[in-house]
């Protein structure tokens, strides 16, 4: 790993270089019980699983629209999520059911909402791209590629003006580095020291245009022309994305500072499901990574190697997870849509807290 | 009662509205140290200090999405605008954000915001700053839009968008900061969705909004004059809440209509309001719905005809006897 920053407290590292030694020995991933490290490991396979159910789904005409898996990318939001406290926020894009499901989200009103039924985390009315729960600080899941970062500059905003040490994270991918809102965003994050961290999940193609075709010079080092701290860090390592996330997000907690980190991972599926994905990268590029690098066994290989758990029981945790998947979606399957009546429900807060309608006149049209 | 100017009656009611909860916010471009850029936050800076008022960078997707950021945590944002021409650099914030987040969390989202700021022409400043963007806003559920014509109704209504859990969005008047009006010491409160009959009569109904307000009372004026035409005013003030009933009840009392509004014609709030009062009181009128609207075609720069492309009072007056023919 490395880690890079101007005007920060994160001590400068050379690219490429080893940071401070093995992430496995980083204070915030030495302290981890067996437990812990059982359930980051855990997390990341319901997440996979969950979203190969839900392909299923989507092969069977059960789930329409977009699905944009994140199937290879899981230990970045398992790693960032498992570093929250209570007044920690996270915000992300449209490839978001891992970061619903790494915040503690159910599984069956996560798959509900694939399947556009009442019972969905939105009630059927957000879809794929637009989970929401901010009983756990989890605001979204947004569609438009980089709308949600001045989202979460905002929530970073309201946390220092209530005087609340938390920080947010606003998750992008490596194609969202272009948009004009996450520069603006930059910007104000580092002209009023706002606690946010701007994550790019940089899984190397921004949907079917790899980044040396859209992306000039540096994603991370971009921090630089805000005077703001940068890191870049490996996303198939779970601990490492812990270790070096909590730099950034201690810092940002205590002493109000913003970031921007490039984690650097994969996905094995294609942009959304409608991707074909035969016109932008080798079968084997896909291959070796999965061979290599995949979060998930290069994980359950080092808690196996390091005794935390068994063969036996890694086994079993998948096919905890493969039965949660199933009932997720036996749940979203017995579950009724949305009706004709609902459509004009969640629009606006007085007509749905009537008692409290202040305004007169109409507020739907025909 | 004292006679204030538009723009004090906003500075009275974000000030209110400052000192009654610590969770509004001032932010916008130019709004604190330089008193903003039409002075309607004078001297805000030095009474609430510059955690209350904000000067942002020109920046207006990044800081209009930091106040609904923001908004969704609690705090109440009251964002301004320079000009409202300025929202397309901001509109997937304003309306991707802001208009659809309670909605597609299936109702667990507020966004309390406000944005407010100046949105007409006539101020020789051609195209880019001459958008009138209230249609644009109102076709977008989950939002609220308010245009308010006088001191009065703008201090109201400004306090009541402030209280509001959803989007408003306040489009003042350039032209209109200036104009004095009564308005009373204190609290009060004006409810979105309500309109007012500026002037009560019998013959025509001209309902209409904002500046435009002012047209069609001196047309009013003239009418009764030279015509002896009786001419109601409805002044809707608040575009979505839309006060359906009131210009219903007046068509009912006149049998006839003019829309007036400084809206391009194509898909206008008037398009709207004409398409609802057919529906809904066919059998009331006894002519055509005519309208008079902005000249279809880009803001002009040149200042004489500028003023001939917006609505005029001479305009309004001889389409109003069009409709009484």
């Amino acid at each position: 790993m490395s880690t890079k920053s101007t005007a920060s407290s994160v001590t400068p590292q050379p690219e490429g270089a080893k940071g401070p030694g093995d992430p496995r020995q980083a204070p915030i991933n030495a302290r981890l019980k067996p437990a812990d490290k059982i359930e980051l490991y855990r997390t990341m396979v319901r997440i996979r699983r969950f979203e190969e159910r839900s392909l299923r789904a989507y092969q069977a005409k059960k789930i329409g629209g977009f699905l944009h898996l994140y199937i290879g990318q899981e230990a970045v939001a398992v790693g960032c999520c498992s570093l929250m406290g209570p007044n920690d926020h996270v915000i992300t894009a449209y490839r978001d059911h891992g970061h619903a499901i790494a915040v503690g989200m159910d599984t069956k009103p996560l798959m509900a909402e694939l399947y556009g039924k009442i019972t969905g985390c939105s009630k059927g009315k957000g879809g794929s791209m637009h989970y929401f729960d901010p009983s756990r600080n989890f605001w979204g899941g947004h569609g438009i590629v980089g709308g949600q970062i001045p989202l979460g500059t905002g929530l970073a905003y309201a946390l220092k003006y209530k005087g609340l040490k938390g920080a947010a994270m606003a998750f992008m991918g490596d194609g969202a580095v272009n948009q004009g809102a996450v520069h603006e965003a930059y910007n104000l994050a580092a002209l009023w020291d706002l606690p946010v961290i701007f994550v790019i999940e940089n899984n190397g193609y921004s949907m079917g245009t790899s980044q040396a075709r859209s992306s000039a010079g540096d994603l991370a080092r971009r921090a630089e022309g805000y005077h703001m701290a940068w890191g870049v860090c490996n996303g198939h390592d779970v601990l490492e994305v812990r270790s070096v996330m909590n730099e950034f997000l201690q810092r940002a907690r205590e002493q109000s500072k913003p970031a921007v980190v490039e984690i650097k991972t994969y996905r094995y599926r294609g942009h959304s499901v409608a991707d074909p994905d035969r016109t932008y990268r080798d079968k084997s590029e896909i291959e070796e990574y999965q061979r290599t690098k995949d979060p998930i066994n290069v994980y359950r290989t080092a808690l196996i190697t390091n005794k935390v758990f068994d063969e036996a029981a890694a086994d079993q945790i998948d096919t905890e997870a493969r039965a949660e998947a199933d009932v997720a979606a036996d749940f979203a399957e017995a579950s009724p849509f949305p009706t004709a009546d609902d459509i004009q429900k969640d629009v606006y807060w007085e007509t749905d807290n009537p008692s409290q309608r202040t305004s007169g006149g109409r507020l739907f049209f025909t | 009662m004292p006679l204030i100017t538009y723009r004090e009656a906003i500075r009275h009611a974000l000030s209110e509205e400052l000192d009654r909860d610590p969770n509004v916010v001032i932010m916008g471009e130019e709004v604190a140290q330089f008193n903003g850029a039409y002075k309607v936050t004078e001297g805000l800076l030095a009474k609430y200090g510059p955690k209350r008022i904000v000067d942002t960078p020109i920046s207006e997707a990044g800081f209009i999405g930091a106040g609904i950021g923001a908004s969704m945590l609690g705090i109440r944002p009251v964002m301004e605008l320079m000009f409202w021409s300025f929202y397309s650099v901001a509109f997937d914030q304003i309306l991707n954000n802001a208009a659809n987040v309670r909605y597609m969390s299936g109702g667990q989202i507020n966004c309390p915001i406000v944005i407010r700021g100046p949105a007409n022409g006539g101020t020789n400043v051609g195209a880019t700053h001459s958008h009138t963007p209230e249609n644009v806003l109102a076709n977008h559920p989950g939002v609220k839009v308010v245009v308010p014509a006088t001191a009065y109704d703008a201090k109201g209504l400004l306090k009541s968008a402030i209280r509001d859990n959803d989007p408003v969005f306040f489009l003042e008047n350039t032209m209109l900061y200036g104009e004095k009006g009564e308005v009373p010491e204190g609290e009060y409160t004006i409810p979105l969705g309500v309109a007012e009959i500026k002037r009560a009569g019998t013959d025509l109904s001209i309902i209409t909004y904002g500046r435009s307000v002012l047209y069609a009372l001196a047309a009013a004026e003239r009418l009764a004059a030279e015509k002896k035409v009786s001419v109601e005013v409805v002044d809707l003030r608040s575009i979505r809440p839309l006060d359906v009933d009131t210009v219903l009840a007046s068509v009912a009392r006149t049998h006839r209509v003019l829309i007036v509004e400084e809206q391009k014609p194509f898909a206008s709030v008037g398009a709207q309001l004409a398409f609802t009062i057919q529906r809904e009181a066919f059998d009331e009128l006894d002519a055509p719905i005519h309208r008079v609207t902005t000249v279809d075609a880009p803001a002009i720069y040149s200042s004489p005809v500028e003023i001939e492309q917006l609505p005029t009072p001479n305009r309004v007056y001889l389409e109003a006897l069009k409709v009484l023919a």
